[in-house]
């Protein structure tokens, strides 16, 4: 009785201190991949040594005290109440400390503000809730753009699924950087601010409406690093991660001419002849991505408005362009026309409109869309 | 004329019978009482949507609320805190103890107090049914960065504009009135050095919100004018800049974080000297430090801001005066300390609440520190790490501070000791709760988990976890202080006038519980017993 007791303790133990030791105990921030992060580190780390010598120190005197000096303890109080000395000597030598430290700082941030000599800029727009990336190129056919969107699902984040391991870190299409190139960053945001961070990369900077600000990076080894907005920007503040993929220098060559093909091929399908059905099923990918966040995923509408039977979507087409194109001002509806291809519009539109018993019938081609922005 | 003013025959001049007694009282103990029992409701309310933070926060995915809700949870938590709970609670302890200490009958301006208190419940009644409005509760921070708070926000945004006019209204009114208390209202031979620190803390402090409560008030016209009358102050696509509105906010902002401190370093150095039975160490060069730290209080407010992209002087100025406020704070700290050295210490309740503070309060400072070092703050800001550096300041510094005070000060206000059993419960149980909740918080924010956040990634897990059941005993554990005040003020045993043998100070020197009059004649501050403290 008593083994079977014990034995069962000890499978108890195991398997508490085997989820323990499974757990992430992250303690620190992370070295990161740059040289910026890994100054940033070392200063971080002499800071915090610094807290903890003086803490020693201080907190030592006083537990010190407060187990000697006690009345229990018979003891009888001083009568000392002031010392010019003492008080000169911790006024003078913290501050000798600080400024130490602050040297160090600032010739650190000093190199982060340097942003010359660049060999390739990045424009990152924020956007309620996700980012967009372009990269800048003199020829604006060669200007590659796109959006990057959360890609873990509903499903999971609602626990009808299991978490996957990069569970809200990861996107749809991520941002690719060549490794050992300094990349520049110009970051502005289309509706309200936001901020772009990647830990292992010390960039963090405000995407500000209205404002462009600058950051830099040159990373040091390939890999996928990841982080998330750091700036409160509504609903889905917590579901915009930004995901970077460094890559080197050739790969990221044969990567940015491949989305230059796409970009000139995307180009060709607004012209093609679309059937109903491909209208419907591309219309069903990009509205899960684009529109299901508030509209609901059956255009229920969870606090916005609902589509499935409403009057936009039931009524005129041209209302229908005009409200996603041009979005609503003042309101979460944003102006997609900006964000969205002509295709992925045409296709979302004509879902809106004959899916979850809407059936107008009616379809509404790229083309469509391209005359209606060439008429604005 | 002795001190006590007890055996005047003022029997007409006693408290009126039922409700009118509160509403239309001058009288500052009143008045003190109901700011502080305002504020202990204020704190059990913003407990409560931290409680629902910290619930839905328990587990990754979403469980109990969407994330619009959990939006509206953060910015009401922090807005009641800071302007429900922390500010009325030093108001409420200025009211009933700085007349006392300065040997003043009552407030220079009492009806103007009643005003001051009465405009409050309205404008957080105002605050609290916008969580009733279509289109729910302000879900922007508390810090309400525009456009979010402007072209982004619910409609409820304009109630949310109002009561803060109205906040700000009652703190500068309560301010105007300490300042005109002591500056003209001492009793005689009082002289400003003498004063003790509590009066001298809330002092600066009250010249701080007379400076910066109208500037919040700007801001929040600024932001009305936006939503209602087309101007575009905040708004890019007319010319404003989102920018412009971080700045005026945190000219108000940073100021208030030391609202927020001062009274309490003020607390704890009354404290401290009481129950380490020996006087405050360094008493001048606390004077000087805390009207230092209020004047570096002025120069800082962008170190708030180092991501927003202010130019590399701009940035490297924030960091310097920053860092040069770890001095004077530092000051505090080793004079606290050096009075506990030598002394002949006991650890009744109030003492534990206030070594606690010294040593949370100097852990929240070290993490504000780091925060302070730019180049450094990049990593840090708008993670958990900032969030564990101002709870720690706010929760372990000015709340503990609080509790400490009414520990200490309730014998005189109700004329009954609480039970010191389950004082030390409370206080322990709350130290223990307070450290699981936030201390882990350091740790998120360095691994990287933005504040503000309703669900995170899985390795964000475990110490979420850990940091929910600290919230949640840290929480139930302010049940039992409502418990312990309560049952003191029904059933205390009768306390003297002097409870603690180390005390000084002339609110000591009236009976307990304290007559609704004191002072009504001055005292005679160089006969009084408890003041010993040479000029300086």
């Amino acid at each position: 009785m008593q083994t079977r007791l014990l034995r069962g303790l000890f499978a108890l133990m195991a398997m508490l201190l085997g989820s323990w030791a499974q757990a992430d105990w992250t303690l620190n921030m992370p070295k990161g991949v740059t040289d910026i992060s890994q100054e940033v580190y070392g200063l971080h780390m002499l800071t915090f040594w610094v807290c903890v010598i003086i803490g020693i120190i201080v907190f030592g005197v006083m537990f010190y005290a407060m187990f000697k000096h006690r009345k229990s303890k018979g003891a009888v109080s001083a009568n000392f109440h002031e010392s010019t000395k003492v008080e000169l000597a911790w006024t003078l030598i913290p501050a000798v400390v600080i400024f130490a430290i602050g040297v160090k700082a600032t010739y650190t941030l000093a190199d982060m503000y340097n942003t010359d000599d660049s060999e390739l800029t990045v424009e990152i727009t924020g956007y309620q809730w996700k980012w967009r990336y372009r990269y800048l190129n003199d020829d604006p056919n060669a200007e590659v753009s796109f959006f990057s969107n959360l890609a873990t699902s509903r499903d999971e984040i609602n626990n009808r699924l299991d978490k996957n391991e990069n569970y809200l870190l990861e996107v749809d299409e991520p941002l690719v950087l060549p490794v050992d190139q300094k990349v520049r960053f110009v970051l502005t945001a289309a509706d309200v601010i936001h901020s772009w961070w990647v830990p292992q990369l010390g960039v963090k900077k405000d995407a500000i409406p209205g404002i462009a600000n600058e950051a830099w990076t040159i990373i040091n080894e390939t890999g996928t690093y990841r982080g998330q907005c750091t700036e409160l920007c509504g609903k889905d503040h917590g579901f915009m991660p930004v995901v970077v993929e460094a890559v080197p220098q050739e790969e990221f060559d044969t990567w940015l001419a491949g989305k230059q093909e796409e970009a000139r091929k995307l180009a060709e399908l607004t012209e093609k002849d679309w059937t109903m059905d491909e209208l419907m099923e591309r219309g069903r990918q990009a509205y899960q991505t684009t529109c299901a966040a508030c509209h609901g995923q059956n255009g229920e509408g969870a606090g916005f408005p609902a589509l499935a039977g409403s009057a936009i979507a039931t009524g005129p087409v041209e209302d229908h362009i005009d409200i996603v194109v041009n979005g609503v001002n003042g309101t979460a509806m944003q102006a997609f026309g900006a964000q969205l291809s002509e295709v992925d519009i045409a296709a979302i539109i004509t879902y809106e409109r004959n899916a979850w018993g809407n059936n107008v019938g009616d379809m509404v081609t790229p083309v469509d869309i391209l005359n209606y922005n060439a008429g604005q | 004329m002795t001190t006590a003013t007890h055996d005047h025959d003022h029997a007409h001049h006693g408290p009126a019978k039922g409700i009118t007694r509160w509403l239309y009282t001058t009288n500052h103990k009143d008045i003190g009482t109901m700011y502080l029992w305002f504020s202990f409701a204020m704190f059990l309310l913003g407990g409560t949507f931290a409680m629902v933070i910290r619930a839905e926060l328990f587990q990754p995915g979403l469980q109990l609320v969407q994330p619009e809700f959990f939006n509206q949870m953060t910015t009401m938590h922090g807005l009641i805190m800071v302007f429900g709970a922390v500010m009325p609670a030093f108001v409420g302890l200025a009211n009933w103890m700085i007349p006392m200490m300065i040997g003043a009958p009552d407030m220079a301006l009492p009806r103007m107090n009643n005003l001051s208190f009465w405009i409050l419940p309205f404008a957080f009644a105002m605050l609290a049914s916008t969580l009733f409005m279509e289109g729910g509760a302000p879900n922007f921070g508390w810090t309400f960065y525009a456009p979010l708070s402007t072209t982004y926000a619910p409609p409820s945004v304009t109630f949310f504009i109002f009561a803060v006019h109205i906040m700000g209204a009652s703190s500068i009114m309560g301010a105007i009135n300490i300042v005109a208390t002591i500056l003209n209202m001492r009793a005689p031979g009082m002289t400003l050095m003498r004063m003790p620190l509590f009066v001298w803390t809330w002092l600066i402090t009250a010249y701080l919100l007379i400076a910066v409560m109208p500037v919040l008030a700007g801001v929040v016209t600024m932001m009305l004018m936006d939503i209602h009358f087309g101007t575009a102050f905040f708004n890019a696509a007319g010319g404003g800049s989102p920018v412009l509105f971080q700045h005026v906010f945190w000219f108000f902002g940073h100021p208030e974080v030391y609202i927020m401190i001062l009274p309490a370093f003020g607390i704890v150095s009354a404290i401290i000297p009481a129950f380490a039975r020996k006087q405050l160490f360094g008493y001048s060069s606390m004077v000087y430090a805390t009207a230092s730290i209020a004047f570096l209080s002025f120069i800082v407010w962008a170190h708030h801001m180092f991501t927003v992209g202010i130019p590399f002087l701009g940035e490297a100025f924030f960091m310097w005066a920053t860092m040069l406020i770890a001095v004077p704070t530092g000051v505090k700290v080793f004079n606290w300390v050096t009075t506990m050295f030598r002394g002949s210490m006991t650890f009744e309740t109030p003492m534990l609440f206030a070594v606690c503070f010294v040593v949370l309060f100097t852990i929240g400072g070290f993490s504000g520190l780091m925060l302070a070092v730019a180049p450094a703050d990049f990593q840090y800001h708008d993670t958990y790490f900032v969030v564990a550096h101002f709870h720690y300041v706010l929760v372990p510094g000015a709340v503990f501070s609080i509790m400490a005070a009414v520990y200490y000060w309730l014998p005189k206000w109700s004329g009954k000791m609480y039970n010191e059993t389950l004082g030390k419960v409370h206080f322990w149980l709350s130290f223990v709760g307070v450290n699981v909740l936030f201390f882990p918080q350091h740790f998120l924010g360095l691994a990287g988990m933005p504040r503000r956040i309703p669900d995170y990634a899985l390795q964000f897990a475990d110490f979420n976890m850990i940091s929910s059941i600290g919230g949640f005993l840290f929480g139930a554990s302010q049940l039992l202080f409502l418990y312990i005040v309560v049952h003191t003020i029904v059933a205390g045993k009768p306390a003297k006038a002097k409870p603690w043998d180390g005390a000084e100070g002339l609110e000591w020197s009236v009976p307990s519980p304290a007559p609704y009059h004191t002072f009504e004649t001055p005292p005679d501050i160089d006969k009084a017993p408890q003041l010993d403290r040479k000029e300086p």
